[in-house]
């Protein structure tokens, strides 16, 4: 038994003789039986590098294992730990919590995605709108068939596109979206930046089928350039960037 | 109507009416407000043909403009087939019944029926 | 439905204290065009008065001859000042002018887009509206 916990303590990633400390502060809500959200508190020490993901596992180990949390990665590559942290949709695995500066951390689900348990959030819509604007190459060959060669692209031409090709899919530029707040309906910065990475690359032919599907009530015309997006996206896409290319062509400003 | 036609309409009326608009705010600034307000001063504007047809492309344009920045708002902030169709057509209800009752002003004070 | 999604709403749309000016601009050019089409509407209505001949026209006039009323027409012209040089500002990103370059992203991402450029298109926007305020107020109460 003493070897068991000694190796627990070996694994925790803050000793809890560290000298910082912050209140995390994790909500908690199972739709299925509770009525509203609730807040748990738990102190836990943390060191300079210590990350919001970090600290929440730590509260798993030690204190209250029930809480759900989605990660993969733990390097900013996976999109699957987006939460609202400290109001403002984040990776926790990509925060320090240094940085927040504060003694209070509030880890919450992400706005404007259902809620599954705790922290983590339904991703099905994400992913629907994400389909929809059909995020390949459209054209009528491919590499396969044709032996002759692979599609030759220049440094300049994958520059055109590579930046909007840094999506992970992680949801947060739809949390922090003011029209998604109130709009069910809105495809989102995230799908119609997608849309733009793969009509900005010379590869592909579908840029005509693509405007067509965002061109309707509740495509592309909902977005006001509020920016909001691209403050939060931890991967430098710059959703609004891509929209209002995007919307240059509707508009005849670009062809 | 498409959507973007939509609001390639309301990007103009939008580029279209800000001079006008800029002519008709500066009018009152720069002749002596309350001079300007004179019931014979505004009246004798009402009479004068290229002024008044000023008067009837800003009401359009900006009915037009306004009732359909209303309509992407009400749109944003809540969905559904009915609720979106009574947004739409109300919309375009309330353009046409503005433009309708700043035109019989225009018309009527500028034909001399007050 | 709302409630089911985890929707912020209404207030999360309209709460213009997280994401910088940008958003803040976002809410003023929804406010002021809101407010606008409210006058706009009045307006058209107030201007309809002409036709009950001069004792009407004076008697609605009245209404904007007082203090409350200057104060009013002030806001009015703030507000056609900021959403039309906002307006014009929002225009030109729409069609993509001002938002930067695509790039090969680079820790810690700045998004090209939120730039300076835009940035001085809205505090000018908003500083016109404030010298446009003045005068209007310079000419209406100073006579
Ligand atoms: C004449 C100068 C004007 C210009 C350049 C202008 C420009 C614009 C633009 C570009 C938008 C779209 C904003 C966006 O997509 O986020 C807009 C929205 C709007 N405008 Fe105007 N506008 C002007 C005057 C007016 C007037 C006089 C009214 C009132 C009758 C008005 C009412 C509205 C409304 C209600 C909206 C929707 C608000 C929003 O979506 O944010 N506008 N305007
Ligand atoms: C300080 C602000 C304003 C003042 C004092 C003012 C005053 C007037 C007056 C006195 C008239 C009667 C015709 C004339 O003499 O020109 C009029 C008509 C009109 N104004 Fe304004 N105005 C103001 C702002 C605006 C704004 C911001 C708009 C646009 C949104 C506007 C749109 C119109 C229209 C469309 C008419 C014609 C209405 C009709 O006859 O049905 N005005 N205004
Ligand atoms: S655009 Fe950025 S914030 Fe949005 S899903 Fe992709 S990586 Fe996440
Ligand atoms: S755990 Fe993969 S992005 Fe955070």
């Amino acid at each position: 038994m003493a070897q068991v916990s000694s190796i627990a303590d070996e694994q925790a990633s803050t000793p809890l003789s560290s000298p910082k400390s912050i209140l995390l502060r994790i909500s908690k809500f199972n739709p299925k039986l509770d009525e509203s959200s609730k807040f748990m508190e738990f102190t836990v020490s943390y060191q300079k590098w210590t990350t919001v993901l970090e600290a929440i596992l730590d509260v798993k180990k030690h204190f209250d294992h029930s809480v759900a949390v989605r990660y993969s990665c733990r390097q900013a590559t996976c999109g699957s730990c987006g939460m609202m942290i400290n109001g403002k949709p984040k990776l926790a695995c990509f925060t320090k919590i240094s940085e927040l500066d504060s003694d209070v951390v509030t880890v919450e689900p992400m706005n404007n995605f259902p809620v599954i348990r705790d922290l983590t959030v339904g991703f099905e819509k994400l992913f629907e709108k994400h389909q929809k604007i059909q995020p390949y190459l459209i054209r009528d060959d491919s590499e396969l068939e044709s032996d002759e060669r692979e599609f030759l692209q220049s440094p300049q031409e994958v520059e055109q596109y590579i930046q909007f090709a840094n999506c992970i899919k992680c949801g947060l530029c739809n949390s922090a979206c003011p029209t998604m707040a109130t709009d069910s309906s809105f495809v989102g910065p995230q799908a119609l930046a997608q849309a733009y990475r793969y009509v900005a690359d010379s590869r592909d032919k579908g840029k005509d089928t693509r405007l067509n599907i965002i061109d309707e009530s509740h495509g592309i015309w909902r977005c006001h350039f509020a920016g909001s997006c691209s403050q939060v996206c931890p991967k430098g896409v710059d959703p609004a960037m891509g929209i209002q290319f995007l919307r240059g062509y509707l508009l005849g400003f670009r062809s | 109507m498409k959507e973007s036609t939509i609001m390639k309409i309301h990007y103009g009326t939008a580029l279209a009416s800000v001079g006008l608009v800029a002519v008709h705010i500066l009018m009152r600034l720069t002749t002596g407000f309350a001079d300007s307000l004179s019931y014979e001063n505004v009246l004798a504007n009402y009479r004068s043909v290229p002024y008044v047809i000023m008067l009837e492309l800003i009401l359009i344009l900006l009915a037009v403009h306004g009732f359909n920045g209303l309509r992407v708002i009400l749109l944003e902030l809540k969905q559904g087939r009915v609720y979106e169709k009574a947004v739409s057509y109300g919309s375009m209800v309330g353009m046409i019944v503005l433009i309708g009752y700043g035109s019989r002003t225009i018309i009527m004070t500028n034909m001399g029926m007050t | 439905m709302t409630e089911d999604e985890h929707r912020e709403g209404i207030k999360g749309m309209a709460n213009p204290g997280r994401y910088g000016i940008e958003r803040i601009a976002y809410l003023l050019m929804r406010l002021t065009g809101l407010g606008l089409l409210g006058y706009f509407i009045a307006h058209v209505y107030e201007t309809s008065n002409i036709l009950r001949g001069r004792m009407g026209w004076d008697d609605f006039l009245a209404m904007t001859q007082t203090t409350e009323g200057h104060i009013f027409l002030v806001l009015v012209i703030g507000m056609c000042v900021f959403h039309t040089g906002n307006g014009i500002r929002i225009m030109l990103g729409h069609g993509g002018v001002g938002v930067g370059a695509p790039a090969r992203p680079d820790y810690p991402y700045q998004p090209a887009s939120q730039n300076y450029r835009h940035k001085i298109g809205i505090y000018s926007s908003i500083v016109l509206a404030a010298v446009a305020m003045m005068y209007g107020m310079a000419v209406m109460f100073g006579e």
